[in-house]
């Protein structure tokens, strides 16, 4: 059924096309919003798709969050993420042009 | 804490607004969900009623829209509350059968920032589908899927199911297929409003159902990721019934044509409610402390089965205009419940649907128009 998640530390990541991701003031949190659906990215979900913006590289990601959240291994954590929301098809491999 | 759990009566923030712009709809769609007298409700919300909902329903958070009716498209100020919506922060999604949208309109609801676009077709041919909703839009409707795909929005195709078009789902995907559409749904009728007036001769028999699910899955497992196939089961024949709405005033929020405020776009023929309008009443206090969304909150007003039983939390006993429409009672447990000591109301009525009725005791299929809406008006359905 889905595609298996095939990615390395340089692949560049966007949300899926139509898909939109925004703070939500009422609920304090990070969302991500698609036809018919919503999903709600509490804590370090919604600082992994931050930074999912068609440009930062898979390392480039673990070494922001690293910058951001010192301290902990987050590269498995990231990598598991990443695979998960791709299986889902909410993020794609940036598409040239 | 009683043993069998308990649903919780203190709301959360709704998520999803379906505006109802307007009862208008150039389509007679037999299965319509729109109330049958919808002839006698009142003057529509202007354009500065609707821009206060859509602000207050965003601050109470809100982030899924749908416009909605009849035909939105019926409304020339839909583009001004498309971009308010975008303005807001709405995720939204104009609900439509694609009569009177043009090139010109989408390129508005493109600018102002609309997200996306849910067209509905009656069925796969030009015959059905012209039959079914009662005019002459199938060749209409393809040309406007081709605009919807040309101004970049995700194509969402919604089909309502039925005993005269379920069996060409095959069909009906490999349109959507060749319309490259990204989501299909493909919705079994649930019977409310127009389409309970017509169950008699849409309710499909257990061996179609079969065969369009089978059908329906072996194309998912074809196409996979590329075209999303949601698949609406008919309740009637479920042993347990859908948690409609995901729970009374829980998420859903709908404001009708002419401002009244609903938990789902049924519950207005419930009796002995009140439901607020918001040409009186803020959003905030609609949602939160009108006695009307507060009705079936939590679960104190359930009766037996449900009260005691560990399904509750799942639930929420059904869906209450069914149970109003089919026991008479809003607060009995949804009759399509096969814990239900009113199951027969369901089982009957699919048993009857196994065999065909000899054409004369066939009443004729009723169409959702003004004249037929005037006369359901007087008879209490």
């Amino acid at each position: 059924m889905s595609e298996t998640a095939q990615f390395t530390d340089d692949t560049v990541f966007e949300l899926q096309r139509h898909f939109r991701f925004q703070w939500e003031p009422a609920q304090l949190g990070f969302v991500l919003l698609y036809p018919e659906g919503m999903v709600k990215l509490p804590g370090s979900s919604g600082e992994i798709m931050k930074r999912i913006d068609g440009k930062l590289t898979v390392r480039g990601i673990v070494e922001d969050l690293q910058t951001a959240f010192p301290g902990t291994d987050l590269r498995g954590d990231v990598m598991g993420f990443l695979e998960h929301v791709h299986g889902k098809g909410w993020i794609r491999l940036k598409q040239a042009g | 804490m009683e043993k069998a759990g308990s649903v919780s009566s203190k709301p959360g923030n709704p998520l999803w607004l379906l505006a109802e712009i307007t009862y208008k709809c150039p389509l007679h769609c037999v299965f319509c969900y729109n109330p049958v007298d919808y002839t006698r409700y009142g003057e529509e919300l202007s354009t500065d009623d609707w821009l206060r909902v859509l602000r207050q329903g965003r601050e109470l958070g809100a982030t899924q829209l749908g416009f909605s009716g009849g035909e939105p498209l019926v409304r020339d100020d839909l583009e001004i509350l498309v971009s308010e919506a975008r303005k807001l922060g709405y995720y939204s999604n104009l609900i439509t059968s694609g009569v009177g949208l043009n090139e010109k309109r989408i390129a508005a609801f493109k600018e102002g920032g609309l997200d996306h676009i849910q067209l509905s077709f009656q069925d796969s041919t030009r015959e059905m589908n012209d039959f079914l909703s009662s005019t002459k839009t199938f060749a209409l409707k393809q040309k406007v899927a081709k605009l919807i795909k040309q101004y970049d929005y995700p194509m969402v195709l919604n089909c309502v199911l039925h005993r005269h078009n379920i069996d060409h789902v095959q069909q009906i995907l490999e349109m959507a297929e060749a319309m490259d559409a990204e989501y299909v749904e493909l919705a079994n009728t649930q019977y409310y409003g127009w389409a309970l007036v017509n169950r008699d001769q849409l309710l499909p028999t257990r061996g179609q159902l079969q065969r369009a699910e089978e059908v329906t899955n072996k194309f998912r497992e074809r196409i996979g990721n590329k075209m999303r196939i949601f698949y609406v089961v008919p309740d009637y024949y479920e042993e347990r019934p859908k948690a409609c709405m995901k729970g009374w005033g829980a998420l859903f929020l709908t404001v009708t044509a002419d401002g009244v405020a609903l938990p789902c776009h049924e519950a207005r023929m419930l009796p002995g409610l009140t439901f607020p309008n918001v040409r009186e009443h803020d959003l905030g206090w609609i949602w939160y402390d009108s006695p009307a969304f507060n009705a079936y909150r939590g679960d104190s007003w359930m009766q037996e089965p449900c009260r005691s039983c560990p399904e509750k939390v799942k639930d929420f006993g059904g869906c209450r205009c069914q149970a109003y429409l089919l026991t008479g009672d809003a607060t009995n447990t949804d009759p399509v419940c096969g814990l239900s000591p009113l199951h027969h109301l369901v089982t009957d009525v699919v048993a009857k649907a196994q065999t065909p009725a000899p054409k004369a005791d066939v009443k004729p299929i009723l169409f959702r128009d003004d004249k037929n809406s005037r006369a359901l008006s007087k008879t209490p359905v």
